[in-house]
């Protein structure tokens, strides 16, 4: 079992970057391959960043014009129930749907790696394939397929001879959009768990038969320390995407007859403040607090699987 | 050797951890995975060959009366005069200009970031993958304000440009720089009086197009399903991509004046996928190649 151990951490260490042994001097000539990326990156991300932060101190009045108010936008959407129910509800999504969704993909990863399917390819291409597909259309396909006109939902209730089978009811419709968001992307997690068991050296296999060892002491042991690095990013990536919540939501409420509000998602509340509202800054404040949230929230998961990670 | 055989006898040869046999029930447990996948597309497949009636009538699993694929397709190019020719156009621009663009500059940044001590390298890292959370949509509307005032808006610049930022794509190819590129290949060919574009272009790029073809699937991705860019940022429907196209086809089905086109949003749908599905199993096998590779050298 010790053998088995010191194998495992064979390609954590493989795979950390490790500064040489030696300072290199600083080198001006990287600057023509870095530059222009870090150019439209200043104008694509960092501009409007700080634009943001500049408007969500500001308001503009009937009465007065632009005028500065320091943190009160802040004050405001802390004190908004309208903010703290789509705060609250993907805060929901995401304890939910994200465990599901990364627990399905380890699963799939897992059976795809064992070698043990038959055509794992073809398992490896279909299950990866609805990631391809455009949010719009993905929630175009389903919203008709939970539809009572001409979707499968219709087709089951007439099989069953009831109504039970309702996506677009106040109470079902997250996770109707569960659902939806879980099609799209456990396959793309899938991919990130599967690219990163692909990276073992097929020794240390042979090494743990030659322990003894079962096929589940070598998930344990070896594939999944492997993989925690890419269960860490996934799960950051998932807690951005759900913090961003908007596509499904905003795609799939016309046909959910308008059971969705404007603040369902706090992104869903920002668009629709200013682009129907125009409250742009007080949008640009929604719109920055959510952006804090989710960093905090992915900082302290990175935190805590680097922590487990040098353990 | 043997030894640990007869500690263990309970390790038979013919199913071990390194070759296993195939096992037939995990592959069935696994095909609900794949009809999970499949049901939605084939849903969609077969209703994209009903016409309007036919959709309300019978099952949404089974064909309908007619079947009228072809004439569906017809009217979703001729409907309102051709426009879904001219979405999918735009959608090809914003791919072609965008995605290139984000492969490329992801591509020289992740290397240089990779290979050179460039000053400032770590606050540039922190920085750009600092970005990768950030959500798109806090972004959105202050990007649209400045854009608006530098009357971008409305414009097929407004989706490139924001297009061409890849922190992900940055991700990939500085680990794959650090994996694949050996520095001894560089200074040799420093040795030899190549300039450092030079060796990029004739020795790393060689070395990187796995993961170049990896950030340009996703890139490509990004870009043909993106829905909320030009949702903010156009309002001339000439300049739309399928995606948001399609959604305000499909909004004509309700309303004040309705106008439901429902066979069309479908077929639509189903022409908007099958490119970029093509174009990803293309891709997939030059990648998956590039994955095996990479995994025999770990």
């Amino acid at each position: 079992m010790t053998a088995l151990k010191q194998h495992a951490q064979a390609p954590e260490r493989l795979r950390r970057p490790r500064p040489g042994p030696r300072r290199v001097r600083r080198d001006w000539r990287g600057w023509q391959f870095v530059g222009p990326f870090a150019f439209v990156f200043v104008f694509v991300f960092i501009a409007p960043l700080a634009y943001a932060l500049w408007l969500s101190l500001f308001q503009n009045r009937l009465v007065g014009g632009n005028v500065f108010v320091g943190l009160e936008n802040y004050r405001t959407a802390l004190a908004d129930p309208q903010f703290w129910d789509g705060a609250l509800r993907v805060g929901l999504f995401l304890l939910v749907q994200v465990p599901v969704m990364l627990l399905l993909a380890l699963i799939a990863a897992l059976s795809i790696d064992s070698a043990r399917l038959y055509a794992s390819g073809l398992f490896r291409l279909v299950i990866f394939l609805p990631y391809a597909v455009p949010a719009v259309v993905a929630v175009l396909m389903w919203g008709f397929i939970y539809g009572n006109q001409f979707g499968l939902a219709a087709d089951l209730n007439g099989l069953l001879g009831s109504d039970l089978i309702t996506p677009f009811a106040p109470k079902w419709i997250l996770a109707s959009l569960g659902n939806i968001v879980t099609w799209e992307f456990v396959g793309y997690n899938m991919l990130i768990f599967y690219s990163a068991l692909k990276t073992i050296p097929h020794e240390l296999y042979e090494a743990a038969e030659i322990d003894g060892a079962t096929r589940f002491q070598v998930v344990k042991a070896i594939k999944l320390p492997a993989a925690r690095g890419a269960i860490v990013i996934a799960t950051i990536f998932s807690i951005i995407g759900s913090f961003q919540l908007f596509n499904e939501p905003n795609v799939l409420n016309p046909l959910a007859d308008n059971v969705i509000t404007s603040y369902f998602t706090p992104n869903m509340y920002a668009y629709n403040l200013s682009f129907a509202g125009q409250q742009y800054n007080y949008s640009a404040t929604i719109a920055i607090i959510m952006g804090l949230i989710t960093a905090v929230i992915a900082y302290v998961v990175q935190l805590r699987g680097t922590r487990r990670e040098d353990r | 050797m043997s030894t640990y055989r007869t500690i263990n006898p309970r390790v038979r040869r013919p199913s071990s951890v390194a070759k296993p046999r195939k096992s037939i029930g995990l592959t069935i447990a696994m095909g609900l995975f794949l009809a999970y996948a499949l049901v939605p597309l084939g849903w969609l497949a077969i209703n994209a060959t009903k016409t309007q009636p036919d959709l309300f009538s019978g099952s949404g699993l089974a064909f309908g009366d007619s079947f009228a694929l072809w004439d569906n397709i017809v009217q979703t190019f001729a409907y309102n005069d051709g426009i879904f020719l001219r979405w999918l156009g735009n959608t090809l621009l914003y791919v072609v200009v965008g995605a290139g663009g984000a492969t490329l500059l992801a591509t020289l940044a992740g290397y240089g970031l990779a290979k050179y001590a460039v000053p400032g390298r770590k606050a540039y890292f922190a920085v750009v993958l600092g970005a990768i959370a950030v959500p798109g949509t806090a972004l959105a509307v202050p990007t649209f304000l400045l854009f608006s005032q530098l009357g971008m808006t409305n414009t097929p610049w407004a989706i490139i440009v924001p297009s061409l930022i890849s922190p992900f794509g940055l991700y990939l190819i500085w680990v794959y720089t650090l994996e694949s590129v050996p520095k001894e290949l560089l200074e040799a060919a420093r040795m030899d009086g190549a300039s450092e574009l030079r060796i990029f272009l004739t020795i790393s790029v060689k070395l990187l197009t796995p993961g170049i073809v990896t950030v340009a699937l996703f890139a490509i991705v990004a870009t043909w399903n993106n829905y909320f860019l030009p949702l903010i940022m156009l309002s001339d429907p000439d300049w739309y991509p399928l995606t948001v196209g399609l959604n305000q086809w499909s909004q004509q089905a309700s309303g004040v004046a309705a106008e439901p086109i429902f066979n069309l949003v479908l077929t639509g749908s189903l022409l908007t996928i099958v490119p970029i599905v093509a174009i990803f199993i293309v891709l997939q096998r030059f990648w998956q190649s590039g994955l095996s590779a990479g995994s025999v050298k770990g």
